[in-house]
């Protein structure tokens, strides 16, 4: 416990750290994260299979299959064809299901009883991020050739002759090794911190009430409101993930001009 | 990568840090870490909302990348946040 403005405030890694449920002292460990993460499968295995033996059934959407549209038609308008065109459609079933995944593994963090975001552990982030690098890598090479790849991605055309070893070394760090970084650290921080804000208030709130009942309703609106605020997040999170992948397969797809 | 954090952790907090200092030292490395990407994301948003006032029909375009470019400027934030508790730790 560590005392924040008089308050008592559990240390970050009691938040964020469960003990082990199943197989403890194995590397199968499974704790509480591990199987909200087996959730977010089954969830997202469920609403896909159920919208298409719906829509089997009838043309006419309703219920699930109304969500499961509205996300494809999301991802391939808002995302594969403003990033890739139309040469990348075929990318749209790994984008939705990406999509979808890391949506509702951000919404763990507001969903009342369960309340924490299979993302704020730096694995699952870092895993996804390993799966996009692996994939524009792969398609870059196979796209342009393992020299044409590295030609375009190393020497971007309209540098200075003298700039260029300069250059190369920057384009290098930022394309093999930042952009996994950052991709998996930006899911991983926001979700971090947005349980962070939610657990400060829930902390501030119940240590005021226990003192004077009306002190705490400000925080308390605070708690509520950025609850909601962090539904926006765990979309936008989603959203952002998926563009910057879209952006990178895109990029490898084909050679700047 | 972990290695290097904790050399520079070691380097930033001395032999033997207090907790007070560690503490003051993540605080330091967040809000320093802030500024930046503040003024980026900043001039962002303003310069997309000027583009949307110009023409309301490219909005959803302007949108698009606006995110993208909120992206990656408040990457290095992050990064700052993160490190604050690597530092505490």
């Amino acid at each position: 416990m560590r005392s924040i403005l008089a308050l008592e405030f559990p240390p970050v890694s009691h938040l964020v750290e469960w003990q082990p449920l199943y197989f403890e002292g194995t590397p199968f460990e499974v704790n509480k994260v591990v199987l909200l993460m087996w959730l977010a499968v089954v969830i997202v295995l469920g609403m896909f299979f159920a919208a298409g033996r719906k829509s089997k059934a009838s043309l006419v959407p309703t219920g699930i299959t109304n969500v499961v549209e509205t996300g494809v038609e999301f991802v391939r308008t808002d995302v594969v064809l403003q990033t890739m065109g139309p040469a990348g459609l075929g990318y749209t079933p790994f984008l939705v299901t990406v999509f979808f995944f890391v949506f509702i593994c951000n919404l763990f963090e507001v969903i009342p009883g369960i309340q924490m975001p299979v993302n704020a552990r730096m694995a699952i982030p870092a895993f996804l991020a390993i799966i996009v690098w692996v994939i524009f890598n792969v398609v870059g090479i196979k796209n342009q050739g393992l020299g044409g790849y590295f030609k375009s991605m190393l020497f971007p055309p309209g540098v200075p002759k003298a700039l260029l070893p300069l250059v190369a070394l920057i384009e290098l760090v930022s394309t093999v090794f930042v952009r996994p970084f950052s991709l998996a650290v930006r899911l991983f921080a926001n979700m971090l911190a947005g349980h962070l804000l939610l657990v400060s208030f829930a902390v501030l709130t119940q240590a005021l009430f226990s003192a004077t009942i009306v002190g705490a309703v400000v925080p308390f609106g605070l708690l509520v409101a950025l609850t909601a605020f962090e539904v926006l997040v765990s979309g936008l999170q989603a959203f952002i993930f998926v563009i910057l992948t879209a952006v990178y397969i895109g990029g490898a797809m084909h050679p700047e001009h | 990568m972990l290695d290097t954090l904790g050399i520079l952790a070691q380097a930033a907090g001395g032999a033997d840090p207090t907790p007070g200092l560690k503490v003051i030292g993540a605080g330091i490395v967040y809000g320093g870490a802030a500024i930046g990407p503040g003024i980026g994301i900043g001039i962002v948003v303003g310069n997309a909302i000027t583009a949307m006032a110009r023409q309301p029909e490219a909005a959803g375009m302007v949108r698009t990348t606006m995110f993208l470019g909120i992206a990656f400027t408040e990457a290095l934030a992050l990064f700052g946040f993160v490190l604050s508790f690597l530092l505490q730790g």
